[in-house]
C-alpha cells in the first residue's frame, strides 16, 4: 500500500464507551461498545478486527466478535496476557476506549454459500469466528451442513458456553466439543480438535472451512483436513502476529511476501501453507 | 438387511480389504453393547478383543490415587478401540468406561492373530491399519501434551 493512499484519518482512534462488560472465563471477557464522539457504528464484515487502544497503555489488535448484522452493538472479546489488555479487563460500564477500524480481510461467507460451512475453533479463536457463526445462522437456508467444531484447554475455559448450547440445541447445526484437559464432571469429549474432525459429517468436495485458534491448531487442522479430501484453498485460516499500525506501513506483522495486518488475518491455506511452522517467521 | 460382513465391509477402517478377508473377520466378529457407565476394558486386563464404535461415547481412562480417574480422550462413533490385542503383551493400558449406551463390534484376539498368523498378507493390512491408529492417537496426545492454548504473554 502506497502511503499516498493512507487516509488522514486511519490511524486516529475514535472515542467508544464501554455499555456491556460480561466476564466470559476466568481470563477473558467481552464489552459492547458504543460510538462516544456522535459518529455512526464501525460497520464490519466476519473476520475483521479493530486496533483498541486503552488510554494512557497502548493499543493492540482485536477481532470483533459480534453480528455483522448488527453493526451498532461493537462486540469484542478479549484474553488479558499483556499491560493494554489487563488495563481493559479491569475497566467497566461507561469507560472510555479508543477504536480504529476495522481492518484486514474477512472470512469468505459470499463462498460459503451453497456450500456446507465447517467452523473449526481453538481457545479464544472462537471470538474470531462467531461473527462468521451470526453470519451462518442468518444465511442458514443458503448453506448446506452448519458443523461447529470447537476444542479447549479444560472445560473451566470454554467460550461462549451458553450460545454454545444453544447453537447445539438446534437442529440444522451441529456442534461438537472437546477438550485437551477434563475436569470431575465433565461428561463431554475430551481430546484434540483435529479429533474432532473426522466424526463431523461434512462434505470434503463442497465444504468451506474456517479454522482460528494457536498456529500449531491450524496446521493440524488443515493438514487433517486435507487428509480428509478437502481442497487447500477451501481452507482459511485466521493468522495472528503483533500489529502496531494496522494498515500496513509499519511493517511489525510482516508475514513472508505479506502484512497480516492488511493482507490477512484471513488467508486461504493453499496461499499460507509453504509459511507455516517456518521457524522465525 | 445389516449383517456383520456389510458392516465391517463398509467401516472405513476395513475399506478396500480383500473380500476373503472380509469373510475372515466376520468369522471372528459379533455385535455387542454396553450400557452407560460400564466399563469395557480395565487396565492391565488381557486384551481378548478390540471394537468398533458404531455408536455412543466411550472415556479412555486411567485411574489415579489422588485425583481420581482423569480422563485421556473420548472415542465415538466410527472409532476403534483398542489396539493392545495386536501388541505383546496383549494388555489394555487404560480403562475404558462408557460414556452412554455403546454398540459395537467385537473382534476376537485369539481368533484374529491366528487368521493373521496363517496368512500374512491379511496380518499385513491389519498391522498397517492399526499402526494408522496408533499413530493418529500418538499425534493427538502430542497436541494435547504441547498445551497449545495455554496463554502466553
Amino acid at each position: 500500500m502506497a502511503l499516498a493512499a493512507v487516509a488522514p484519518d486511519v490511524l486516529l482512534p475514535r472515542p467508544f464507551a464501554i455499555t456491556r462488560y460480561v466476564r466470559d472465563t476466568h481470563d477473558t471477557f467481552t464489552i459492547e461498545l458504543e460510538p462516544a464522539d456522535g459518529g455512526g457504528p464501525i460497520t464490519f464484515e466476519p473476520g475483521q478486527f479493530n486496533m483498541l487502544y486503552a488510554m494512557g497503555v497502548g493499543e493492540v489488535p482485536i477481532s470483533i466478535s459480534g453480528d455483522p448484522a448488527k453493526p451498532e452493538k461493537l462486540v469484542h472479546t478479549i484474553r488479558a496476557v499483556g499491560p493494554v489488555t489487563k488495563a481493559m479487563q479491569a475497566m467497566g460500564k461507561g469507560d472510555m476506549i479508543g477504536v480504529r477500524g476495522p481492518y484486514g480481510s474477512a472470512w469468505p461467507m459470499e463462498t460459503a454459500r451453497g456450500n456446507d460451512l465447517l467452523v473449526i475453533a481453538g481457545g479464544i479463536g472462537l471470538a474470531p469466528l462467531r461473527p462468521a457463526i451470526y453470519w451462518g445462522l442468518a444465511h442458514r437456508q443458503e448453506l448446506g451442513r452448519l458443523v461447529i467444531l470447537y476444542g479447549t484447554r479444560t472445560p473451566h475455559d470454554m467460550l461462549f458456553r451458553k450460545e454454545l448450547e444453544k447453537w447445539r440445541g438446534r437442529l440444522d447445526v451441529s456442534v461438537r466439543v472437546t477438550v485437551d484437559r477434563a475436569e470431575p464432571g465433565w461428561k463431554g469429549n475430551v481430546g484434540v480438535v483435529t479429533t474432532l474432525i473426522p466424526r463431523a459429517g461434512f462434505d470434503p468436495v463442497d465444504v468451506v472451512a474456517l479454522v482460528c485458534g494457536p498456529e500449531v491448531m491450524m496446521r493440524f487442522c488443515a493438514r487433517e483436513l486435507v487428509n480428509h479430501g478437502v481442497s487447500p484453498d477451501r481452507i482459511f485460516l485466521s493468522q495472528e502476529r503483533n500489529m502496531k499500525c494496522g494498515v500496513g506501513l509499519c511493517g511489525r506483522c510482516q508475514y513472508g511476501p505479506t502484512f497480516v495486518c492488511k493482507d490477512g488475518p484471513v488467508f486461504s491455506y493453499e496461499r499460507v501453507s509453504p509459511l507455516l511452522g517456518k521457524r522465525e517467521l | 438387511m445389516e449383517t456383520l460382513e456389510r458392516i465391517l465391509r463398509e467401516h472405513k477402517f476395513f475399506r478396500d480389504l480383500e473380500p476373503q478377508h472380509i469373510e475372515l473377520l466376520v468369522g471372528c466378529a459379533s455385535n455387542v453393547r454396553f450400557s452407560e457407565g460400564e466399563f469395557i476394558c480395565r487396565e492391565g486386563d488381557e486384551a481378548t478383543q478390540f471394537f468398533l464404535i458404531r455408536a455412543g461415547s466411550v472415556a479412555l481412562e486411567i485411574n489415579t490415587h489422588d485425583r481420581g480417574p482423569l480422563v485421556v480422550q473420548t472415542l465415538g462413533e466410527g472409532d476403534i478401540l483398542g489396539w493392545s490385542w495386536l501388541i505383546w503383551p496383549y494388555k489394555w493400558h487404560f480403562d475404558a468406561r462408557c460414556l452412554d449406551l455403546v454398540r459395537a463390534i467385537a473382534l476376537d484376539a485369539t481368533c484374529l492373530r491366528t487368521k493373521c498368523e496363517a496368512d500374512h498378507h491379511l496380518g499385513y493390512e491389519i498391522l498397517k491399519r492399526f499402526g494408522h491408529v496408533v499413530v493418529e492417537r500418538l499425534e493427538a496426545t502430542r497436541l494435547q501434551l504441547l498445551d497449545v492454548y495455554r496463554v502466553t504473554p
